[in-house]
């Protein structure tokens, strides 16, 4: 089954939720929305699921307009932030439930749900109650419940936020192969770059109700188109910078000056936003090239084997990330490396106008 | 690991001790003492042991009083919640209705037992009442004063007026808890209003029902203030229940022997029942497991 949106619009009291989408997902598609808290992307699943109809615009399955349709003849599921399930049920009865509904004969109930419970890795919890069960194995049943139905559209609404750390990324890492060779299409909504990432498949970046880029998670995580995406993809946000571009040369507002070469080299005079990731941000001079600059610790946040510093310098913030576990203090002069040739540049509406090649990108600061 | 001992606690747990001791456990031991003894004056009393309990349980009286209770509590019971929950699931959920209704409900909570026996009482009596008056004009013979079906009934549907809304809010707020997920996952599995009443709304309002039926249990079991303004327990015996009773042997015969032995049995009744509702029903999901 193909899913296409149609210039889908959706305002509430006034206030537009979602804005003239439209995007079509493959059957056997997995998409992931990734957007901020109130970009959007619950209402644009419920619109999609059939719980509540645009205001505007159309949903074609395989080319047929099912706008209207109710969700029960949609054949779709759903998973949640928080954990859902019938409370007074059994993890069995649960997953079954469902199908039950569907009036599948109970041979083939026991069947299904016991090879989804078993791909879940619950099939020892199935005489248990949802409440006897922790969080992590009160989502999986959950999923079950979802998967158990072989539905053309699996919606995960942030499924793992409410999971402990651990969880989380255990979870992360089975959701795309027990998803694989399944006709379904899948739509996981997402705040996290990183989850999109670990994820794959397609991504559509989501701001203010519109769908602002959608493509190959990586490609747009390489190529976001603008200074949002931009700021959306990437944990932490990009950093940006106004510059000028005048004398075959980039002027930062910082009052540095950048030389116009290699991807930079086609940029025309004028005003710019510059972005720059901060992983490729380096406190050690790796190249020649390299652009010094100075600033003030703010604030340093050690996570895992890396150092998140922020730096403060004309008015602005920036985030450094450093290899390893730093302790600068704060408030002490820092001096760091900007690569010239791993820059977004942003045109004065916002629009990106050049990118980094992807191998500069993913290489080690060389 | 050393530890300190410090003494001085007890003397914070003092002013507690007093205010129970005062409130709860002496009242509580006069009646035992008045249960057990034959007292006239404080130098003139003689120790009777069960006697007064034997009498009191023989006492058909008292055996009448507590069948008529035992109806009457259940009659509450059997109207008030399920009223309460099907009201609390007609509730407007959003807008400017909540606030309305909540209003309408929490106005009889709000109105002392005896200004409610009286203000059924008038509206009760078909020369001066709006009740009684239209009752009678279409042609139903209702006197409570007469009719010891039509007291009972007025007793039970006083009640009705006075303590649904207790139900009725206690449900809501259950009902409000309820994330709106869980209504989407059951519409997206194509569940029927039943199912979702049955699998998510009552499983989720089991904790706040079983509060309201034990307040409702507790309380209509100790009623006393309506029938007292209404009709002083008649026409007859028709609605003297338990708490009439004992104050006719206390106040009106001053047995207080009998009336003591009363109390004790009275009070361990209550709390017989609430506790074994309480653990019936804190079981029954622990049971489901098996």
């Amino acid at each position: 089954m193909t899913l296409t949106l149609e210039n889908i619009t959706k305002t509430v009291g006034g206030e537009t939720h979602i804005d003239d989408v439209s995007m079509s997902l493959e059957p056997g598609s997995f998409n992931v929305l990734l957007g901020r808290t109130l970009a959007g992307k619950t209402t644009l699943m419920r619109i999609m699921a059939g719980l509540e109809p645009p205001t505007s615009g159309r949903i074609l399955v395989n080319g047929n307009d099912v706008t209207g349709m109710p969700v029960q003849k949609r054949n779709v599921a759903m998973v949640y932030q928080q954990f859902i399930n019938y409370p007074s049920m059994r993890v069995y009865d649960n997953i079954a439930s469902p199908l039950k509904l569907q009036g599948v004969d109970a041979a083939e109930i026991e069947r299904r749900v016991k090879s989804t419970a078993e791909l879940m890795h619950i099939e020892h919890l199935l005489d248990r109650l949802p409440q006897e069960l922790s969080g992590g194995q009160q989502q999986r049943t959950a999923m079950a419940r979802a998967m158990v139905k072989d539905c053309t559209l699996l919606l995960l609404d942030e499924p793992l936020v409410n999971l402990d750390y651990k969880l989380r990324e255990e979870l992360r890492e089975e959701i795309p192969n027990l998803l694989a060779e399944r006709d379904t299409i899948v739509v996981y909504a997402t705040t996290e770059p990183m989850e999109a990432l670990l994820l794959g498949g397609k991504c559509a970046v989501m701001h203010e109700g519109r769908v602002t880029q959608f493509g190959p998670t990586t490609q747009v995580y390489h190529n976001p188109a603008f200074v949002e995406t931009g700021l959306i993809f990437s944990d932490p946000p990009i950093n940006l910078v106004k510059a000028d571009v005048r004398d075959g040369a980039l002027y930062l507002a910082s009052g540095h000056q950048v030389p116009l070469a290699g991807h930079l080299s086609a940029l025309t005079d004028g005003q710019y936003t510059i972005g720059v990731r901060a992983n490729h941000l380096s406190v050690d001079q790796t190249s020649a090239e390299c652009v010094a600059m100075q600033g003030q610790v703010e604030l340093a946040e050690i996570t895992g084997s890396e150092t998140f510093v922020h730096v403060h310098f004309n008015d602005v913030s920036w985030v450094i990330q450093e290899e390893g576990v730093h302790n600068p203090r704060l408030g002490e002069a820092a001096t760091f490396y900007v690569d010239p040739k791993r820059l977004f540049a942003y045109d004065a509406n916002d629009r990106l106008v050049a990118a980094p090649p992807v191998e500069i990108q993913n290489g080690k600061a060389a | 690991m050393n530890k300190i001992t410090n003494n001085k606690a007890w003397f914070l747990v003092l002013p507690v001790f007093f205010i129970v001791a005062i409130s709860a456990i002496i009242p509580l031991m006069t009646v035992v003492n008045y249960s057990v003894q034959d007292i006239f004056d404080p130098q003139t009393r003689f120790f009777v042991g069960a006697d007064w309990f034997r009498q009191v349980l023989e006492d058909s009286r008292l055996h009448d009083a507590l069948i008529r209770q035992i109806i009457y509590t259940g009659s509450v019971l059997f109207i008030e919640i399920p009223l309460g929950i099907g009201i609390a699931l007609t509730l407007p959920r959003k807008g400017w209705g909540v606030s309305a209704c909540m209003v309408l409900l929490a106005l009889p909570l709000l109105i002392p037992w005896n200004v409610v026996g009286t203000i059924w009482q008038i509206f009760g009596r078909a020369d001066i009442g709006l009740g009684g008056y239209a009752l009678n004009m279409i042609g139903m013979d209702y006197n409570y004063s007469q009719n010891p079906m039509d007291a009972w009934v007025t007793v039970l549907v006083m009640d009705v007026w006075h303590w649904t809304s207790l139900i009725v809010l206690l449900c809501y707020a259950g009902l409000r808890s309820i994330p709106d997920a869980y209504y989407q996952a059951a519409k997206i599995d194509g569940a029927s209003n039943w199912a979702v009443f049955r699998f998510i709304q009552l499983p989720k309002m089991q904790s706040v029902l079983v509060i309201g039926v034990l307040l409702r249990f507790m309380d209509s079991f100790m009623i006393y203030t309506e029938p007292f303004v209404l009709t002083g327990g008649g026409p007859g015996t028709a609605t003297t229940f338990l708490s009439q009773f004992l104050v006719t042997i206390a106040v009106g015969q001053f047995d207080l022997g009998p009336a003591a032995a009363f109390s004790l049995i009275y009070f361990l009744i209550i709390l017989l029942v609430c506790w074994v509702f309480y653990t019936v029903v804190m079981n029954a999901g622990k049971r489901e497991e098996q």
